[in-house]
């Protein structure tokens, strides 16, 4: 300790005899001198304790008090402080609390009297301990909780999908109570709002299959099968894939965000208090009218992916206009069509089900509405891609 | 007060998320045209309680009952007593896809079989009665704060309801429109024969309207005491915390 006192002495030493034009320099810089009186450990603040300015190490300071026998009080004084604010309240508030930890009773009355009374109601309440977990954190115990949690999320899928069979009878039978304003508006906004977009992305799609297409096919002087090609690849695929794929971007992340933001403004709870069913009065109606627009907005699809083949074949080769449109009827069956229909009918379900999913399970703040949105989009485009890779094999086995 | 029956009795109830126990062992019970306050610091489960009590949370331990009939929500019997509660969210929780007059009216269509002149009459009256007339065709987004309060408390009232529950009522309003709801859920209790039961800390609103209040306290995790908040206040030998609550801790 001797060593320590003579350090910092020394350093006020230099302070004080180097320069004197220099000591308004030196003033302004924070330090705590220290000193023993008895069973007391005077440490003695000075300078300028302003946040941002160089502080002295605390750790230096508590290895020097450590080292010193038979100490029973911390006395904290301060005669020559320039200025102050939260940064010397911190220091000091830290030094209390290690002191607690040693033992050491703390005296604060050294101190200016805002520091004194700061200081004292920061201790007042004591910190909270209790983190509302009480389970162990160790692997076992996470993969659990997982599993756990896993399970119960299934569960709470099953049971939504129970009740939406049960609520779509219900409506299929004329039972169903939701409001025909509700589900036209619903209708306008999946349907004729959304042929647009979906107009747009599949000609540029059946533009892009035709380039692809006819430069390939021209090596074979076979240019009019570009007709198949497109025709096919729309009608079958990709018309009802990209339909599906704007529609999961585009409603199914509004469903789950409108739904989700419902759950936060306690709106869904209030239906529930009221005795409506948030399934029937909100799930329902966008179910149903996304099942039945699909196939709609995938017929528009199909048309104009067929007619961006047709520019191109068109503008760069010598197909005509009549060979095209000829070639995609003897080409296009009836099936090819029904398999597009069917498979958009059912792309339609699983983003309605992901987005109002989601949305009903939202947290209860702000963020967990972006997380709703986010994961209703993810679900649904994996779970299109997936159904749509077991279609493929299914109609290829079927024969269709 | 105390010699009408009770309407509302809850026995032993716990109220808990998960593993958590957030209070235990509630029991008391609203007698007809009661006015009861649940109050407590912040973060002691009044609003927990509430959703209990209109079946939004079902209670792990414990029995509530309305009249002779238990509640158990899911039931039908649950669903038969919900059609007398009347509901009044903290945000006013308005359907924000649709107008002010939808709002009020849907409950009337769902339940009733009115003509739509009749609800539209009806539907006026009850905005006019939370002082909104003339407010129908506007969207909740376009209202303050407090308007949708009120317009929560319309659609809340909309079925006549006999049991009304409000969740903190006057947080966020000034000091007049505050007081003038006091005032109106005084009218409703007194014209509709209402029995209320609020969740607030605000003292003027306990002490101008509580026939008695509850005291939920989040250290103890259990109800303090039942009674009269101004007798709570007066009388010495009720407990230190609640008198200490309700005097917002002057006597310290």
């Amino acid at each position: 300790m001797h060593g320590s006192f003579a350090r910092y002495g020394k350093r006020r030493c230099e302070g004080l005899f180097s320069n004197m034009s220099d000591t308004q320099q030196k003033a302004k810089k924070a330090d705590w001198g220290t000193r023993r009186k008895g069973g007391n450990f005077v440490v003695h603040f000075s300078g300028v304790w302003i946040n941002g300015e160089p502080k002295p190490s605390a750790d230096t300071l508590r290895r020097d008090i450590e080292s010193e026998p038979e100490l029973e009080t911390l006395h904290l004084e301060a005669d020559h402080l320039t200025s102050w604010d939260s940064s010397l309240l911190v220091a000091v508030r830290q030094l209390c609390d290690w002191a607690d930890t040693q033992g050491l009773r703390t005296r604060l009355d050294g101190l200016p009297n805002g520091v004194q009374n700061l200081v004292a109601l920061s201790r007042a309440v004591p910190e909270n301990k209790q983190t509302g977990e009480d389970t162990p954190d160790d692997f076992l115990s996470n993969m659990g909780e997982r599993a756990l949690s896993g399970y119960r999320g299934l569960n709470g899928y099953f049971e939504f999908l129970g009740q939406l069979c049960i609520d779509l009878f219900a409506f299929l039978r004329g039972r169903g109570r939701l409001r025909g304003k509700d589900l036209l508006t619903l209708l306008q906004s999946t349907g004729a709002q959304a042929m647009p977009i979906v107009a747009l992305l599949s000609f540029l799609t059946g533009l892009i299959i035709a380039f692809i297409g006819v430069i390939q096919l021209q090596k074979f002087a076979a240019d009019i099968y570009v007709a198949d090609l497109v025709g096919l690849a729309v009608t079958r695929e990709l018309g009802a894939l990209m339909a599906g794929i704007i529609m999961a971007g585009r409603t199914g992340a509004a469903f789950a965000a409108q739904i989700g933001s419902m759950q936060v403004n306690e709106e869904i709870d209030s239906l529930a208090t009221f005795g409506i069913s948030p399934m029937q009065f909100l799930v329902v109606p966008r179910v149903v009218a996304l099942v039945l627009m699909m196939p709609l907005l995938c017929g528009c699809a199909n048309f104009l992916g067929i007619v961006g083949g047709m520019v191109v074949a068109v503008a760069i080769s010598d197909v005509t206009v009549l060979q095209y449109c000829n070639q995609i009827q003897v080409a296009v069956g009836l099936n090819d069509l029904a398999v597009g229909f069917f498979k958009s009918g059912i792309f339609g379900l699983i983003i309605a089900l992901a987005g109002c999913y989601r949305g009903l399970n939202c947290g209860r703040d702000a963020s967990s509405v972006g997380l709703a949105a986010t994961s209703a989009v993810v679900t649904s485009i994996t779970w299109i891609v997936i159904a749509d890779a077991i279609f493929a094999v299914m109609f290829q086995i079927l024969g269709i | 007060m105390s010699n009408q029956p009770a309407t509302i009795r809850v026995k032993n109830l716990t109220l808990a998320y998960g593993d958590y126990t957030v209070m235990r062992a509630l029991n008391f019970s609203v007698h007809k045209r009661e006015i009861k306050v649940i109050m407590g610091g912040s973060g002691c489960g009044k609003s927990t309680l509430l959703k209990h009590l209109v079946g939004l949370e079902r209670a792990k331990v414990g029995e509530i009952y309305y009249g002779d009939q238990r509640f158990e929500p899911g039931t039908s019997q649950a669903e038969g007593i919900r059609r007398r509660f009347g509901v009044s969210f903290q945000s006013g929780a308005l359907w924000s896809s649709m107008t002010l007059f939808e709002n009020v009216a849907l409950p009337l269509e769902h339940y009733t079989q009115l003509p739509a002149s009749e609800i539209r009459e009806l539907v006026e009256f009850k905005l006019s009665l939370v002082g909104l007339a003339g407010y129908g065709h506007r969207m909740p987004s376009e209202l303050s704060g407090g308007m949708q309060k009120r317009a929560g408390l319309a659609r809340a009232i909309a079925l006549d309801p006999n049991i009304l529950f409000f969740d903190e009522p006057s947080a966020g309003l000034d000091p007049l429109s505050s007081r003038r709801l006091d005032d109106l859920i005084l009218e409703l209790r007194d014209a509709l024969g209402a029995t209320i039961i609020i969740v607030t800390h605000e003292l003027a609103s306990i002490f101008a309207i509580a026939d008695s209040a509850l005291f939920l306290d989040v250290d103890s995790k259990t109800a303090l005491c039942d009674g009269n908040p101004h007798e709570l206040l007066d009388d010495p030998s009720s407990n230190a915390k609640v008198r200490r609550f309700l005097s917002r801790g002057d006597n310290d």
